[in-house]
């Protein structure tokens, strides 16, 4: 739609010259006529910041807001050049660098270009977590990152492909960096950057654009569900005959669905299934080059939902569940060392694993545990931990997406804890094969356990895991986990 | 229609760059990049299936000894890799474990039905991309002898061999002539190289072309030489970029030994002491796409 409006209006404007040209011969030609064009200045930095204007330097929050400066002794083949200087970890003002460079007006065409590319230095050999353009914190819409950049102490030029130029009509996120000390044991560094600018190099071959990571993945689509396609990127091939990865944003795709009747895609990349049968494959073009990677959706019809609770809100202490007030917690998924559990990135409720929505249209929140050993719901270090003192019992319902077998068993753990996590006490209960089995219609178990019946967790004024464990030797690999309170009886 | 029209368009290049050439030798900025227009031999690849039996055959297998022809390439060719497809000859190099190695592809010349001394020869191609294709256009003395046996560690031609063509020398007196070769983890260059007795192998003469603001493997590129009795030119598109002389030959001690009719060779080998093996950014299938080939005298 955009597209097709800008033409018109092009078309538009060229017919409006064209009459004024015919009939306004007493006149100036107004200067309001011309089409709108930004300018497509090239350079950046090259001895000194160039067409950025004077507020343009945004770090990123956590960050040491004063690594960047300009360094008046040294540059690439120049007597000029940025100079970052990265703190330690331990730095009490900012433990990283990292901002973004904004130039300042509407933006830069930088559809004749193929790659932002600049020379870098630094103190010691290192890999530098992040470089990359796109990111104006005003919807970074056109970012593309490069991860890992090995530098070293002579000057070496970086190479960041644009995906696709012709996107990047008026932008203005002009650089984006990260670097923090983890590849240097937490040791700040210094780094050097020159010639920084935008380029046709003409040498870039664009190997394959990927979503998914370019994996082929079928999912199971409940009507009304959504889900985001993810981990885009693009693989190239360098004039050096280098093979170079980068991350990108959704906009540089179009996304495209096989069939609107099972699901729709829309421009971020959002699958919504709005059929109750059928297949859809989404995939995604970068220009004309189709994307590695698909996702397959199998409609089924409604989500199964789980009931809903109707226990008094005042008598309920909720980590998860659309029916109360959550308490803040950490993580839904700590993705401790050890464990291989997927699913419950993050500590939003209302953007984990489904959003499946009730027949009234409000969304339904539920975690999907995929390769199930151990995995927590945590409420410690960035949070408070939780007084469940008042309460007296504690639930869960669990869907588990894969046949119970004999002797399968979940078990289910309370660990009080210190404030910044390591455990302090904790009990067990055990969901044995018969509790599995006990479903209802749609196959949800729904458990209320007397939190006596966790011998050994002892602090209940300091909750701050609940922990779900099978995998091996619990047999059970997969489950959805809804409505995860306390309450009090 | 299209590739019809792309074709003319390209043919309409290519004179009007020769045009340039001769009506600007005055002008020290510009190159006669070509002086020979009397078309000889011509495939344009115009016609779907196995290519043109009248213009050319296929080398099959791992070379005369069995040794991934003298390189250590780690192909086996066959035809079947070969196909002629909407004007465009395709030879396609895949992994596929064949008579003893793990790749197949496949090497085209123009032994006994097309052979030359001196004049332009030129071919429009695109390359493939990735660590260990080593891709060729190339021309070998007719002289050359395929019957090839090794006696006492030393190989010879072999005169009790069915193949064998009295007054056929081995490699290199027979002469070679690469009018382009190229690696594919290197897609912004190629390299124009002779051997001959006294100057071969690592000690051949040879000179590299570096493509500016492209890449070799994204679009098609015109690889060419000129030969006369006096010194090869090489180039690429309206760029020459080499030039060696009889007495550049001489004077490294080598002997001229391009005063024979010669066969065209096209071939994409995959690994060997050149290029080494694919590693694993290589992605197969690759191709070496040929638009056309031609001759001029």
């Amino acid at each position: 739609m955009k597209n097709i409006k800008f033409n018109i209006f092009q078309k538009s404007v060229l017919f409006g010259l064209i009459i004024l040209v015919g009939f306004s011969c007493e006149r100036e030609l107004s200067a309001d006529a011309v089409d709108a064009t930004y300018p497509k200045t090239a350079a950046i930095f090259i001895d000194d910041v160039i067409g950025m204007g004077t507020n343009f330097y945004f770090p990123y929050s956590g960050s040491k807001a004063t690594a960047w400066t300009v360094d008046r002794t040294q540059g690439y083949n120049s007597n000029a050049s940025m100079r970052f200087d990265v703190p330690n970890a331990n730095d009490t003002d900012g433990n990283y660098a990292g901002a973004i460079f904004r130039t300042e007006g509407a933006g830069r065409d930088l559809s004749g270009y193929d790659a932002l590319t600049f020379y870098i230095k630094a103190n010691r050999g290192v890999s530098i977590d992040e470089f990359g353009f796109g990111e104006d914190f005003l919807g970074n819409k056109f970012m593309a990152t490069i991860t890992n950049v090995s530098v070293g102490t002579n000057w070496t030029k970086v190479i960041i492909p644009i995906p696709d130029a012709s996107k990047l009509v008026k932008e203005r996120g002009m650089l984006r960096y990260a670097a923090g000390t983890q590849a240097t044991g937490g040791s700040g560094y210094v780094f050097w950057i020159d010639d920084l600018k935008f380029e046709k190099l003409g040498t870039i071959r664009l190997l394959s654009p990927q979503i998914l990571n370019g994996n082929n993945t079928t999912i199971t689509g409940f009507t009304g569900s959504t889900q985001v396609i993810s981990q885009l990127g693009v693989l190239y091939n360098l004039g050096s005959g280098q093979n170079i990865s980068q991350t990108v944003t959704p906009s540089y795709f179009n996304f495209i669905s096989s069939n609107e009747n099972v699901a729709t895609v829309n421009k971020d990349g959002l699958v919504s299934v709005v059929g109750q049968s059928g297949t859809a494959v989404i995939t995604a073009k970068l220009g004309n080059v189709l994307a590695q990677g698909s996702l397959t959706i199998n409609a089924v019809g409604a989500f199964p939902h789980a009931s809903i609770p109707t226990r008094n809100p005042a008598t309920v202490i909720s980590l998860f569940s659309n029916a109360y007030n959550n308490l803040p917690v950490r993580h839904y998924n700590g993705f401790f060392s050890g464990s291989n559990t997927q699913g419950g990135a993050g500590n939003n409720p209302n953007n984990v694993d489904i959003q499946a929505p009730f027949s009234n249209g409000s969304i339904d929140n539920i975690i999907h545990y995929t390769q199930l050993d151990f995995v927590s719901i945590g409420m410690y270090d960035t949070v408070s931990r939780v007084n469940i003192s008042g309460m007296t019992h504690f639930h869960v319902d669990i869907n588990i997406r894969e046949v119970v077998n004999p002797g399968n068993f979940i078990k289910l753990e309370l660990h009080s804890s210190q404030p910044s996590g390591p455990t302090t006490s904790s009990g067990s209960f055990t969901l044995n094969t018969a509790t599995l089995n006990n479903v209802d219609a749609n196959g949800w178990i729904s458990v209320n356990i007397p939190l006596s019946s966790f011998p050994g967790f002892s602090d209940l004024n300091n909750l701050g895991q609940v922990f779900f464990v099978s995998g091996t030797p619990g047999g059970i690999s997969s489950i959805w986990v809804d409505n995860v309170y306390f309450y009090a009886q | 229609m299209k590739i019809i029209k792309y074709k003319f368009l390209a043919i309409t290049l290519v004179c009007l760059v020769s045009i340039v050439g001769i009506l600007s030798c005055e002008n020290d900025e510009k190159q006669t990049v070509t002086t020979k227009f009397n078309l000889v031999f011509q495939d344009e690849f115009e016609v779907n299936g196995a290519p043109d039996a009248t213009k050319w055959t296929f080398d099959i297998g791992r070379g005369p000894l069995n040794d991934g022809w003298g390189n250590s390439e780690l192909q086996f060719y066959k035809s079947e890799n070969t196909v002629v497809q909407n004007g465009y000859l395709v030879i396609t190099a895949k992994p596929e474990a064949f008579g003893g190695v793990n790749y197949t592809s496949s090497r085209l010349k123009s032994r006994n039905k097309f052979e030359q001394k001196y004049g332009r020869f030129e071919a429009r191609i695109k390359l493939p991309q990735g660590k260990g294709m080593f891709p060729a256009f190339w021309l070998l003395g007719q002289n050359f002898c395929e019957a090839q046996t090794i006696i006492n560690n030393n190989v010879i031609c072999d005169s009790s061999l069915p193949n064998y063509k009295a007054g056929n020398v081995l490699w290199p007196q027979c002469g070679e002539i690469d009018i382009m070769e190229y690696l594919g983890n290197k897609p912004t260059e190629v390299f124009g190289t002779i051997h001959g007795p006294g100057f071969f192998g690592g000690n051949s003469i040879s000179k590299k072309y570096n493509l500016l603001n492209d890449r070799f493997d994204t679009d098609f590129h015109i690889f060419g030489i000129e030969w006369t009795e006096n010194y090869i030119n090489w180039y690429v598109d309206n760029v020459l970029y080499s030039q060696i002389t009889r007495q550049d030959v001489e004077k490294k001690g080598g002997q001229w030994v391009f005063d024979n009719s010669f066969y065209m060779l096209l071939n994409l080998a995959v690994g060997g002491g050149l290029p080494g093996s694919p590693n694993t950014n290589t992605t197969f299938p690759q191709r070496m796409i040929v638009d056309y080939v031609r001759v001029y005298q």
